[in-house]
């Protein structure tokens, strides 16, 4: 298995794994940040208010556009530091589902009331 | 045979964007697996490659679609508030779930969490599309790559079941109602 990677190494080198780490720990911090947000809107009065950027669909408005662009800005940074780079993926990869899973359950209400 | 402008919507919403998304979520998963899953694996040709990378990028789409729709759409008919007084609290689902203590949880368990939920979908298939478009057949060589693609479709998956069953369970308690009335069929009289 490792010869086989290990022969493919000069199509690797021509297309390095920076881009695609970055795109993959950028989804794991929007994923957060959507939790992250919707509980802070849910916890503290100001915030909810702020959120309201469209009155109709209120603080959800808010909270899904500044994740969206928290998600966003993290990929365009990210890939601005690694996209012409090698980084250690997997490392990244089990922070980004690290991340993800808290998501999942921080956007469960039971959970989210905790705090 | 009728259906109301907002019946319509949410029709379109579930029916239509979500559960085509929920159904091509297979597809991408076995895609995925059976091609880039192995250096050794057979030939992928570039028609195959292009192929799954508008199956993805059109994942994405329907996605974003079904967000959009659901919270600047449907959601603000959801939690329309009645006007003081209202007794018939048919077209304020929301009001009409937290009124009733056997139904109160639809909403404040199952509403939070779909509206929330959901929007990790578009995120996971955008980065899944994203990073398959960026690498293509390399993916055989990446495998932590191509392991978090397979990772976050599957769980774009499970996201996309949860607020796709809620969403399906709330309709089904308090249905999102009223708006223009749109005759399909017009039946004729037994």
């Amino acid at each position: 298995m490792s010869a086989q990677i290990a022969g493919s190494a000069p199509q690797a080198k021509l297309n390095p794994n920076g881009a695609g780490a970055a795109a993959v720990l950028a989804a794991g911090i929007g994923s957060l940040a959507v939790a992250v947000f919707a509980i802070v809107a849910d916890k503290a009065a100001p915030v909810k208010s702020l959120m309201n950027f469209y009155k109709p669909t209120g603080p959800l408005s808010g909270v899904t556009t500044c994740a969206i662009v928290v998600w966003l800005a993290a990929w365009a940074l990210l890939h601005w530091f690694w996209s012409r780079r090698s980084v250690t993926v997997g490392r990244f990869t089990v922070a980004a589902f690290i991340l993800l899973f808290l998501s999942l359950l921080l956007t469960f209400p039971p959970i989210a009331d905790l705090f | 045979m009728e259906i109301t402008v907002r019946g319509l919507w949410t029709m379109v919403h579930g029916m239509g964007f979500g559960a085509l998304y929920l159904m091509a979520c297979s597809g991408a998963l076995v895609e995925l697996y059976r091609r880039y899953s192995s250096p050794l694996g057979p030939e992928i040709k570039i028609e195959d490659e292009r192929f799954m990378r508008f199956y993805l990028t059109a994942m994405a789409v329907l996605a974003w679609l079904t967000v959009l729709t659901g919270a600047y759409i449907i959601y603000p008919w959801y939690r329309a508030v009645p006007p003081p007084g209202t007794a018939n609290l048919v077209l304020f689902p929301q009001r009409l779930l937290m009124s009733n203590p056997s139904t109160s949880a639809w909403h404040s368990i199952g509403m939070e969490w779909k509206e929330h939920v959901a929007w990790l979908v578009p995120i996971s298939i955008t980065m899944a599309a994203a990073v398959f478009s960026q690498y293509r057949r390399s993916l055989r060589i990446h495998p932590e790559l191509r392991a978090a693609v397979l990772g976050f479709v599957w769980i774009s998956l499970l996201a996309a079941g949860i607020a796709g069953f809620f969403g399906a369970m709330l309709n089904k308690t308090a249905p999102v109602a009223g708006g223009p009335t749109i005759t399909i069929v017009q039946g004729g009289q037994e």
